[in-house]
């Protein structure tokens, strides 16, 4: 029993730190590949000092998201004259926890077995014994449900804070959010109901273990190969979901100042900033996890290799999970920039197009993919006999 | 106005969009993979140690190709000797838009024909807005500006101003001032001192400077 909370306790720790340190990272990551992209050199000013010494580290400008931080923390919390007082200290929570909780129900390895961590010491291996935990934070066999529940409360984190404010464009974005993010909840949930037909599950490890074999003998069973409509059509309502160019309707610069959060300041508007950022690593993760097969590389199994030649390399299991986290966390940066890539190519719809594109392009293949799916694994699964 | 505002007039110029556009995912692969490839390309450069930016980490590192007619500098231009050929006369100070010049003007004893010399020139090059008026309103080609520009920006800005020290770096080997005129000797109109001041408007200055150092008579009336 202790066992399991230290286990858990270790992943949660775990899980917070990651998150916190990749959406640091991505600050850096959005402004040094947009800088990339568009022929600049991007952030490179800020530095670390050695103590006692003149040798500055620069390292490319990753101090920014630091020295970013620190401003944000350190600057003076302004607040409009009249506002509703309890929903505007609640807004950036309810923007930021939802976002960090759906981590929870993501697997980012395969099976822990902590008594092989401490070979070295008997007590604590033998304190654990055989037991084995799934690397996840929250073993909930309703994975993807939680995943849409938490979503679904993040809507209301926009809302608060466009209305609490008591701003006019803070409102509008807050209605533009509102609108968007239901509207594009609706095609991400069609998209993936294809997959939980083919899996027969909604527990993301059961989806991800599924993903371990070989698809005709050659192509990882993989769910984009699977169901790569439903990839990117989950791609184009995820980055909408996350609101970022080009669905960045509800924060539209040049429209509404910057939406919802226009009145907050300081570390309120950070944790909303922070947010966004940590969102991308999410449907990262998630993306990730439904369609990349997570942790999984071809031909790797919990034991090691199994390369085609029936030749097996076996791999203590500390190699393996510490490989399958990596394998992870890897398949999710290039997903990051991946989207960041998305977010600095495409200009920004018009609202009316937004809508039209969610409801009258985006649904209507959801839905034939889903009928096709259903079909598909109705015949396979043999024809109703 | 139109009969039917909610409708968008169609321009003769229309671009007509083909189905392989109107399905927009394709386009959208087609832009992305223009912006990736132009990353990935810049992405080499930095790692293979060249640039992969066509814009210059500014203080660190200038653009070399100032254009020709670029004036970020100003220069004092000095007479032979060396001393500054500006008479103090403040006219520069008072035509300058951004109030940035200061002259304190001195009396110098020793040149009876130059006798207003400043004895502090300072430009604020924190306001300066280099629209060379000053250069257009001084009467004895005294400030110039040149294509270069001041080691700027600094740390404080105190440094921002600089004196006549920094004014007074001029070479007048590749910036060749106007020709030492000719001082009135008292008594004398013209005299011994008319075919210096002849020489003056004809020939190149490099040796009417040459031939006003050799004489050295207007500097010791």
């Amino acid at each position: 029993m202790i066992q399991d909370l230290v286990v858990h306790g270790v992943y949660i720790v775990y899980a917070v730190l990651m998150l916190m340190t990749v959406g640091l990272l991505l600050t850096w990551v959005e402004r040094k590949q947009g800088a990339i992209m568009s022929d600049r050199i991007g952030a490179n000013r800020a530095y670390l000092r050695i103590p006692f010494t003149q040798v500055k580290l620069v390292w490319w400008g990753l101090f920014h998201g630091l020295a970013d931080g620190m401003k944000m923390l350190l600057k003076e919390d302004w607040r409009p004259a009249s506002y509703d007082r309890v929903a505007y200290a609640l807004a950036p929570w309810f923007a930021f926890v939802p976002v960090m909780l759906v981590f929870s129900v993501i697997p980012f390895g395969g099976e822990l077995v902590p008594g092989t961590f401490f070979g070295w010491f008997d007590g604590i291996s033998n304190w654990f014994g055989d037991r084995s935990y799934a690397l996840q934070v929250a073993p909930l066999d309703a994975g993807l449900l939680v995943v849409f529940a938490l979503g679904g409360i993040a809507v209301l984190g926009a809302m608060l804070a466009g209305w609490s404010s008591n701003n006019k464009f803070s409102l509008l974005g807050a209605v533009r959010a509102g609108s968007q993010m239901i509207s594009y909840e609706v095609v991400i949930a069609l998209t993936v109901i294809g997959l939980i037909l083919i899996y027969g599950t909604v527990n993301l490890v059961d989806i991800v273990e599924q993903q371990s074999g070989l698809l005709f003998g050659f192509l990882p069973a993989w769910g984009i190969f699977l169901q790569p409509f439903a990839a990117i059509l989950f791609l184009v309502a995820a980055q909408a979901e996350n609101q970022r160019a080009p669905f960045d309707l509800p924060e539209a610069e040049s429209e509404l100042i910057s939406g919802y959060y226009t009145e907050y300041s300081a570390m309120k508007m950070g944790l909303f900033m922070f947010a966004e950022f940590i969102h991308i690593a999410i449907i990262a993760a998630l993306f990730t996890t439904l369609f990349l097969g997570g942790y999984n590389l071809p031909y790797m199994t919990d034991a090691g290799f199994l390369l085609p030649g029936g030749i097996a390399i076996a791999l203590p299991h500390v190699l393996v999970v510490l490989l399958q986290v990596s394998v992870f966390w890897i398949k999710v940066f290039l997903m990051c920039s991946f989207l960041i890539l998305v977010r600095w190519s495409l200009p920004r719809f018009r609202y009316d197009q937004l809508l039209r594109f969610a409801w009258r392009f985006l649904l209507p293949l959801a839905l034939i993919n889903l009928v096709i799916t259903a079909i598909a694994v109705w015949a396979l699964s043999g024809a109703g006999a | 106005m139109s009969r039917f505002p909610d409708r968008r007039r169609k321009y003769w110029n229309e671009p007509e969009l083909g189905w392989w556009e109107r399905i927009y995912l394709l386009e959208v692969l087609r832009g992305l993979s223009i912006t990736g490839g132009v990353f990935f390309t810049n992405l080499g450069r930095w790692i293979r140690g060249t640039k992969g930016a066509v814009t210059s980490y500014y203080p660190e590192e200038t653009r070399p190709d100032y254009a020709a007619h670029n004036r970020g500098k100003h220069v004092l231009t000095q007479r032979p000797d060396g001393r500054p050929q500006c008479v103090a006369c403040n006219l520069c100070a008072t035509v300058c838009p951004a109030k940035v010049i200061e002259i304190e003007a001195g009396f110098d004893p020793d040149d009876p024909a130059h006798p207003k010399y400043p004895k502090r020139f300072e430009i604020d090059y924190s306001r300066c807005i280099f629209c060379g008026l000053c250069v257009e309103a001084c009467p004895e080609d005294a400030i110039r500006m040149v294509r270069q520009v001041p080691k700027l920006p600094l740390p404080q800005r105190t440094g921002f101003w600089l004196g006549r020290e920094e004014l007074l770096s001029w070479q007048p080997a590749r910036d060749p001032a106007k020709p030492y005129p000719a001082a009135p000797v008292p008594g004398s109109v013209g005299g011994e001192n008319l075919p210096a001041a002849e020489a003056r408007p004809g020939s190149p200055p490099q040796s009417a400077r040459a031939s006003a150092d050799t004489t050295g008579a207007p500097h010791t009336p």
